[in-house]
């Protein structure tokens, strides 16, 4: 057994368990900020460290923890999601909280979870990662205690959740029965397609759908993104909705590959149902976070829909889209957390004047905004092009196309935004001031954002590779 | 050493001014000195690069048959594979040269004619910008690369026509070239896609390869249609007729923009495209014809026009119109030397010129008639030289620039037609009257009192003074190294002068550079008689055959008559439907809204609810269920 597979994840627990300790024993008053930085030294170092395992391609606990190509590639991406959203969120946690150790500490150890679930090869390890994930971000998501309405969404999220998880720890423990094994490949092996194991197959469905905010299993994430403190909600959207996705590409593909007659026509159907969802209902968004997690449904339903084509190309299509969204939302959310540094609030009304009082700013947003609608040269319109291009030659056509035409209306309330930016006047003379990290958080989205759009070579062959891991 | 590091760098060229637009286009704007010294500093280093390019293609003995060849793959999908790249033979070699050299001189230029501008930073971002597209546009490797960076310069030429945007005339002289040129890019366009649905690839390594067989197997019938199309883009760009309305209003932009844009450079990117995809027009004689009739007719027309026009600039637009449409007709005869070689001497002259023109507007600003000019030559010497060499290059007295080139030309059209002949010689005629005219007219004479002119700054006579030895020894020097060796398309020519040909047209040219100083300047003839004598072609001429009003007329008519049906039709058919699309997804929004109640249960419910739709959908799908429903024992 190998244990040294395992070094990042360990590294990332010791990590938090050391900012844990140094929150103590630093006196009370003192300005948490170094332990931020802490954090991200130390996430850099990990993230230097994962290329080292670049080209392994292993497991550990019989087969229960696997390190191949698409594992790197999650936790990489989890990795960076994390290290820029610490870096955009020091004034906001500092203002949010006295503890804003335990805080880092916290976001650490749900970024474990993710990791597991990115190297989860059996539905055990996959549902533990998921949980250590889940839970966290249920303390997290509740965090600001002075907000009634990050108390209720705490709640709100705690119970659907867990109601959630019940579901699809129930789905499996049918398909556990009727297999008689939790591991991915051993149950694809078994190529049973008897009722009791359609019906494990639909709860789990239904539980991942609903980690996933994939409709209309999404109702709690518009509450949830909304009371949030916000550098939660870009982690919900970013890296939990990632860590979702590998789950999802493993199971499906892997272990209920000899179902796919089955789950296709249930996937499509809820990938445009999210489409749609997500769209329509976010034309009528005051609230930026609320906006953006509408927005967020409906990028869940895009990067799902890659699962029709069910071969290599859907899922480079997934893991591409699934990077450029998170390069779009950190961008959003860095500018969503400034302009809240500035006024205390969220709301859409709250970006006017922004591209006199920060130009800057206001073009980071209109280019990741205009990504997520995937017009080019951003990164989102080759994104939606890899992944309406697979499932196109697979004949799901008409989802493409509905696709093509809910993005069309997409633009229009990415329009809004940038509308109100650019527009209208600023509600007060008040200077605006950004954060020196969270400029560069933002210049790096800007960069990304349009580096990938332009020249989307590199990072579709690393896709690619990753996604020929997976058979 | 120094070539081979150029030769495998050959993409820092087009890198180098865009970084340098980058730095000064987003941090150095208000600091106009630092903004020049980085844009000329990194033009500096293009051009020493392209030196190094030029010397490496001699050295490597690289040729028209064995380019250089270096590709990135950019974007590749099932059945479409882009590559960006770099393509380095000697025609690319030696516009890489021109490039480089005209931009750096204009950009030198540009230090001491904007000085003070409230936008100088701005002006020289822009031009960076155009710089390295115009690069990017010569290396190309593929008609995608070309066409992208070929949008690239068109929006170029938009940003630094409209540069004076708080001017009406230049705003609209900035539309007017982007919609014009838009045209042509259109059938460019359409072209290119033609080229990809027949041979499915746009490489023109690989089209030169695959063009053959396809023409011995299916003939040239689609193939014309195809390169017609394509020469379309061309006909835009490089303002031929019927297209070339934009050129003379282009000069609304600063006149060092004039000088890089809209004649040296970026009009010679539609021959420079024709140049490039020769093995496909060569193949198509039904083409070639087109090219050299369309060359030709523009080359004499455009002169005509220059006759009687009276804006120092407009005059020298009309003058690049006929050089242009001179250098399409040599490739239309099929001489990709001839037109290479006049392309060169005329970007060295032409570009003197206009920056001796903007030398005589820096001396005496807001004139632009050249009859309100006069005597300059007494108070701006080096303007007055310079644009001496320019006329004599480019009305092709010997030993200057233009003669061997424009000789080039007429050799090798006299070869193939002697129609086409006639108008070439007859045009090289009207070019020698109208440029001494405006040499003559500007700077001899009596001064006007009421000017004061002083001559141009440091910065701007350095350029005027390179340019200048260049317009004089710029044909001679590659006459005498056999330009036609090198450059070329096919097998090495070795033509040279014929002497006959070059004995006529440099009489003719003494002959109209005579009689223009009969007219204009000994004021023998009066210039006024002769104009209201011929009153119907002097006015014919001066409205500039009035093609402007044709095409407002063909607007007004068609655009706007069809306008006004659709006005109708939109107002009773598609504003409904439009609107009710729109309305569709928000009324479908505020309805699904509605069942985003906040409350728990409510969530609960629906997540239920759907899981178990699902999951009952899914086991009565099961193989045993349906087994049983159908009666079937399992």
């Amino acid at each position: 057994m190998n244990i040294a597979l395992l070094t990042s994840e360990i590294a990332v627990v010791i990590l938090a368990l050391l900012i844990i300790v140094f929150d103590l024993l630093m006196p009370r008053q003192e300005a948490r900020r170094s332990l931020g930085y802490f954090a991200v030294c130390g996430l850099l170092g990990i993230l230097v460290y994962t290329f080292n395992q670049h080209g392994i391609s292993a497991t550990v606990y019989h087969g229960f923890f696997v390190v191949d190509k698409l594992a790197l590639f999650f936790k990489q991406l989890f990795i960076v999601a994390t290290i820029l959203t610490l870096l955009f969120s020091f004034d906001y946690i500092e203002g949010l909280t006295h503890n804003t150790g335990e805080f880092y500490a916290l976001l650490l150890l749900s970024l474990v979870g993710m990791m597991l679930m990115a190297s989860a090869n059996d539905l055990l390890t996959v549902f533990v990662g998921l949980e250590l994930m889940t839970i966290i971000f249920y303390i997290l998501v509740g965090f600001d205690l002075r907000s009634s309405k990050s108390s209720e969404a705490g709640t709100k999220y705690l119970i659907l959740g867990s109601a959630a998880s019940a579901v699809l720890l129930y789905g499996m423990s049918w398909v556990y029965g009727f297999t008689g094994s939790i591991v991915l490949s051993q149950i694809a092996a078994q190529h049973n397609a008897s009722p009791a194991m359609l019906l494990g197959l639909g709860l789990m469905i239904a539980g991942l759908c609903f980690k996933l905010s994939i409709a209309p299993f999404h109702m709690w994430a518009p509450d949830v993104y909304e009371g949030a403190p916000i550098p939660v909600t870009a982690m919900l959207a970013m890296a939990s909705k990632a860590a979702g996705v590998v789950v999802l590409l493993r199971i499906f593909l892997v272990a209920f590959a000899s179902l796919q007659a089955y789950w296709l026509m249930i996937v499509s159907l809820l990938a445009v149902l999210s489409m749609i969802v997500g769209i329509i209902v976010a034309i009528w968004q005051t609230n930026i976070k609320r906006m953006l997690a509408y927005s967020s449904i409906a990028q869940a339903g895009y990067i799902v829909s890659g699962l029709l084509a069910a071969d290599a190309a859907g899922v480079k299509g997934m893991l591409f889209y699934a990077v450029l969204y998170m390069v779009a939302n950190v961008g959003a959310f860095a500018v969503t957390t400034a302009v809240n540094n500035q006024y205390g609030s969220d709301q859409i009304d709250d970006l006017s004047g922004l591209s006199q009082k920060s130009p800057f700013l206001a073009v980071v947003m209109t280019i990741s905004l205009l990504s997520m609608a995937g017009l080019p040269p951003m990164a989102g319109f080759i994104g939606k092009m890899y992944i309406f291009m697979a499932i196109t030659d697979k004949g799901y056509f008409w989802v493409a196309m509905l696709g093509l035409i809910m993005s069309m209306v997409s633009v229009y309330y990415y329009m809004l935004v940038v509308k109100v930016m650019y527009s209208k006047e600023a509600k007060s003379e008040q200077e605006f001031t950004v954060s020196a990290p969270l400029r560069i958080v933002a210049l790096i989205s800007l960069i990304a954002t349009l580096f990938i759009g332009i020249y989307p070579g590199p990072l579709a062959d690393l896709a690619n590779a990753a996604a020929r891991s997976l058979w | 050493m120094f070539n081979q590091y150029a030769l495998s760098h050959v993409v820092l060229i087009p890198l180098l001014p865009a970084i340098s637009f980058i730095i000064v286009g987003f941090f150095l704007r208000r600091l106009p000195i630092v903004a020049a010294t980085v844009s000329v500093g990194m033009s500096l280093i293009s051009f020493a690069l392209s030196l190094g390019v030029g010397y490496g293609v001699i050295a490597h003995n690289i040729t028209v048959e064995n380019p250089l060849i270096q590709r990135v793959p950019w974007l590749s999908i099932a059945g479409l594979k882009v590559d960006m790249g770099v393509y380095i033979d000697p025609i690319s070699a030696m516009m890489l040269f021109i490039v480089t050299l005209v931009a750096l001189m204009v950009q030198i230029y540009s230090i001491g004619y904007m000085r003070g501008d409230a936008g100088f930073g701005r002006f020289f971002a822009y031009l960076s910008l155009f710089a390295s597209a115009m690069l990017g546009l010569v290396i190309a490797v593929n008609f995608v690369q070309m066409f992208v960076f070929w949008e690239l310069v068109g929006l170029c030429s938009y940003l630094l026509i409209g540069y004076y945007f708080h001017k009406v005339s230049a705003r609209e002289a900035a539309k007017k070239a982007f919609i014009t040129t838009r045209i042509g890019d259109f059938g460019l366009l359409v072209g290119i896609l033609f080229l990809q649905i027949l041979f499915g690839t746009l490489d023109f390594q690989q089209l030169a390869s695959n063009v053959p067989a396809y023409v011995a197997q299916h003939g040239t019938n689609l193939l014309t249609i195809v390169a017609i199309l394509l020469f379309l883009g061309p006909i835009g760009k490089s303002g031929q007729f019927p297209l070339h309305v934009w050129l003379p209003d282009a000069m609304e932009g600063p006149t060092p923009v004039s000088a890089l844009i809209h004649a040296a450079t970026m009009v010679v990117a539609g021959v420079y495209l024709v140049a490039r995809a020769f093995f496909l027009f060569s193949a198509l004689p039904n083409a070639m014809e087109v090219i050299a009739w369309i060359g030709a007719f523009t080359a004499c027309f455009a002169a005509s026009i220059a006759f009687t026009q009276r804006d120092i600039k407009r005059i020298l637009a009309y003058s690049t119109v006929s050089q242009l449409g001179y250098m399409m007709l040599a490739l239309g005869v099929g001489s990709v030397t001839a037109s290479m070689f006049h392309l060169m001497t005329h970007a060295f002259f032409k570009a003197l010129m206009f920056l001796a023109a903007g030398a005589v507007l820096h001396g005496l600003p807001d004139k632009n008639d050249i009859f309100a000019m006069g005597g300059l030559r007494h108070k701006m010497p080096v303007t007055f030289a310079a644009m001496t060499i320019g006329v004599l290059a480019i009305s092709g007295i010997p030993p200057f620039a233009g003669f061997f080139s424009k000789d080039e030309i007429l050799l090798a059209v006299s070869q193939v037609s002697t129609p086409l002949y006639i108008i070439a010689v007859v045009t090289s005629f009207m070019t020698a009257f109208y440029m001494a005219r405006l040499l003559i007219v500007v700077f001899c004479g009596s001064e006007k009192p009421d000017n004061h002119p002083h001559e141009a700054p440091m910065s701007m006579r350095i350029p005027l003074v390179v340019l200048g030895i260049l317009a004089v020894i710029g044909g001679y020097i590659p006459y005498a190294n056999h330009f036609g060796d090198w450059v070329r398309f096919g097998l090495a020519s070795h033509e040279g002068l014929d002497w006959s040909i070059a004995a006529t047209s440099t009489v003719l040219s003494i002959l109209a550079i005579s009689l223009a100083w009969h007219i204009y300047g000994s004021g023998k003839v009066s210039p006024y008689n002769l104009s209201w004598r011929f009153g119907a072609l002097y006015k014919l001429s001066f409205r500039k055959y009035y093609v402007d009003e044709f095409y407002l007329w063909l607007n007004h008519t068609f655009v706007d008559g069809l306008g006004r049906i659709l006005n109708w039709l939109e107002i009773h058919f598609v504003e409904g439907i439009v609107q009710g699309a729109a309305n569709l997804p928000v009324g479908l929004g505020n309805l699904v809204r509605k069942a985003q109640t906040g409350k728990l249960q409510r969530y609960g419910l629906i997540m239920f609810g759907a899981m178990l739709i699902i999951v009952v959908w899914l086991v009565l799908l099961s193989p045993l269920f349906r087994g049983a429903l159908s009666g079937g024992v399992y």
